[in-house]
């Protein structure tokens, strides 16, 4: 209208030719308004699909749905959900999920099916470490009763946790036709309560354990040496070994590194009360299994090396003692240390009943 | 046997957090917990865009895949729904869907989250009677006949339920009709309308 309004001349002409000019002016503006009530009546009609396409909001396009799918999520993101943290679209759950269906599931079940038969074949091809000399009779404190309630308190739980665990990742494929959804259901739910619980405890005594345990696994020399020669495997002799040896060091730093960090991912999964994110809790779970995996796959050498695996190993963190012959064959130089404080089994025998406390106070003499 | 999906027609969706209250009020959800959510993108700008998210019953569904109690199953229907007497409330379901659909009713210490919640495509769930299946579940709607009350509440007619099929075409035609010559789903003036699944691969 502005544009009709600047078109007329300042003065109205009141000749002929300007009547006319004044009608064609009126019959403009007239045409201009049925035209424009011809718009509102399309604007009425929307229900007319054919008629969205002109009317409609901007169609959402393909850089909308790329935002979706990256998860971004912006200022001026909106969830009707009460203190919602969630994108629209979480496409790591995905990632999650094939890692850890198709890699560590799989994987981690290998490493633990490998390792048991790995151990199973060493013992049937080459057997039982024995002792080379007869046993001296004459015992070597070893363990504490406060560092053997902590190991098998800690080995207990570790194995609770690694059951638990195992069957948490695996269970349903074996006991969930097995038993029933009755009992399964009870299982599985017992399963995961006693890790949630179980879990924090572990995590605090394995930290005592390995302060406990620190001054005697520091890496020295005689450590490269003895992997060089796998532990005595290859060659004749025993390879030198103070208090602990190569492989207990290794079992040592392992829980150090390692079992620390499934212990600390434990945690992250354990207290989603933190509003931790699922992409935190997608991570925390993958390192937590494949840390827990490895673990109990070389949890399994050390309960082989620790029971049947080696005569007169068992007796020093059931006893506290060792036999001399023991001390001499696996920690040489620990034995020499220590040989002169070795007592009989008699001595030893008085030594319980007469105070059943006192292995507690008595120091470990390393 | 049908497919049960849910579409949500984004150009459609006005953000009136209808099918939310619809959701809540079929099923009498427990408080806190909404098994339906709208998320708007970019609001206040230009391209602000609404939709209305549960859980979509997915053909391969991760929740189903991740479950250390296998607590899931897909009815003839397709839908995925739960057995909460098995669910321990690990939380696993939860990191795997791609759409936030499982809820917990508590997030303590020690993994406490309690039984896992979600959208039933208002199918019910496993239990002993009606009344049970109901409390623990919500309404099942589809054994009446009915489809889920959200879609069927929604006033614009942005959120679709029904066989994948049937909904399929009724979004089809919006988009012949919109003049997407894609299907809204890409820039590509070669994909064709009929084919929603474009593939990329083959370059139209």
């Amino acid at each position: 209208m502005n544009l009709l309004t600047a078109q007329l001349p300042g003065r109205a002409p009141r000749s002929g030719k300007g009547l006319t000019l004044g009608i064609w002016r009126c019959m403009l503006v007239a045409f201009v308004l049925v035209l424009s009530l011809g718009f509102t009546q399309v604007a009425v009609a929307q229900a007319d699909p054919d008629r969205e396409m002109s009317s409609a909001a901007p169609g959402i396009t393909a850089e909308q749905w790329r935002q979706v799918r990256s998860g971004e999520t912006g200022p001026n993101f909106r969830d009707s959900r009460h203190e919602s943290t969630y994108n629209l679209i979480n496409a790591s759950g995905e990632t999650w999920r094939i890692l850890r269906n198709r890699w560590v599931s799989p994987f981690g079940l290998i490493a633990i099916i490998g390792m048991a038969a790995v151990i199973t074949l060493f013992y049937v091809i080459v057997g039982r470490k024995q002792l080379d000399e007869p046993r001296t009779g004459r015992k070597l404190f070893r363990w504490s009763l406060f560092m053997r309630s902590l190991h098998w308190t800690v080995a207990t739980l570790f194995i609770t946790l690694a059951l638990t665990g195992l069957n948490l990742l695996y269970g349903k494929f074996v006991f969930r036709s097995l038993f029933g959804d009755a009992f399964w259901g009870w299982m599985i739910s017992a399963s995961k309560v006693l890790h949630n619980y179980l879990g924090p405890i572990f995590g605090i005594l394995l930290i005592v354990l390995l302060i406990s345990l620190l001054k005697d696994n520091i890496p020295k020399k005689q450590d490269w040496v003895w992997f060089k020669k796998a532990g005595g495997l290859t060659g004749k002799h025993h390879p030198d070994a103070g208090f602990a040896n190569g492989g207990e060091k290794a079992w040592y730093w392992l829980l150090a590194t390692v079992g620390l960090v499934v212990v600390a991912s434990g945690f992250v999964l354990d207290f989603p009360n933190f509003n931790q994110s699922r992409d935190t809790m997608q991570w925390a779970n993958i390192i937590h299994a494949v840390g827990a995996l490895g673990l109990t796959a070389v949890a399994l050498g050390h309960i082989y090396i620790g029971t049947v695996g080696t005569e007169g190993s068992l007796e020093a963190m059931t006893t506290g003692y060792v036999d001399e012959t023991w001390a001499k064959e696996h920690h040489n130089l620990w034995y020499e240390e220590v040989k002169d404080q070795a007592i009989t089994e008699e001595e030893l025998a008085a030594r319980k009943s007469g105070d059943s406390s006192g292995d507690i106070s008595a120091s470990r003499p390393s | 046997m049908a497919q049960m999906k849910f579409m949500c027609d984004a150009e459609r969706c006005i953000e009136c957090n209808g099918c939310v209250t619809a959701c809540k009020n079929a099923n009498d959800v427990e408080w806190g917990i909404q098994r339906r959510r709208v998320v708007t993108l970019n609001d206040g700008e230009a391209s602000e865009m609404s939709i209305s998210v549960a859980c979509m019953h997915c053909d391969d569904a991760p929740c189903m895949a991740v479950c250390p109690t296998d607590c899931f199953y897909k009815t003839d229907d397709g839908i995925v729904l739960h057995d909460k007497d098995l669910c321990i409330g690990c939380g696993y379901c939860l990191y795997a869907c791609p759409f936030g659909a499982p809820q917990f009713p508590k997030q303590n210490a020690f993994g406490e989250r309690g039984k896992m919640d979600k959208c039933t495509f208002c199918a019910g769930g496993p239990a002993e009677s009606k009344e049970e299946e109901y409390q623990k579940y919500g309404s099942n709607r589809i054994a009446e006949g009915k489809l889920p009350l959200c879609a069927e509440m929604c006033s614009t007619k942005a959120l679709l339920a029904g066989d994948a099929q049937d909904v399929a075409d009724i979004f089809r035609q919006r988009v012949v009709h919109r003049g997407h010559p894609d299907g809204a789903w890409s820039n590509n003036p070669q994909a064709s309308t009929d084919n929603l699944a474009y593939d990329a691969a083959r370059k139209g």
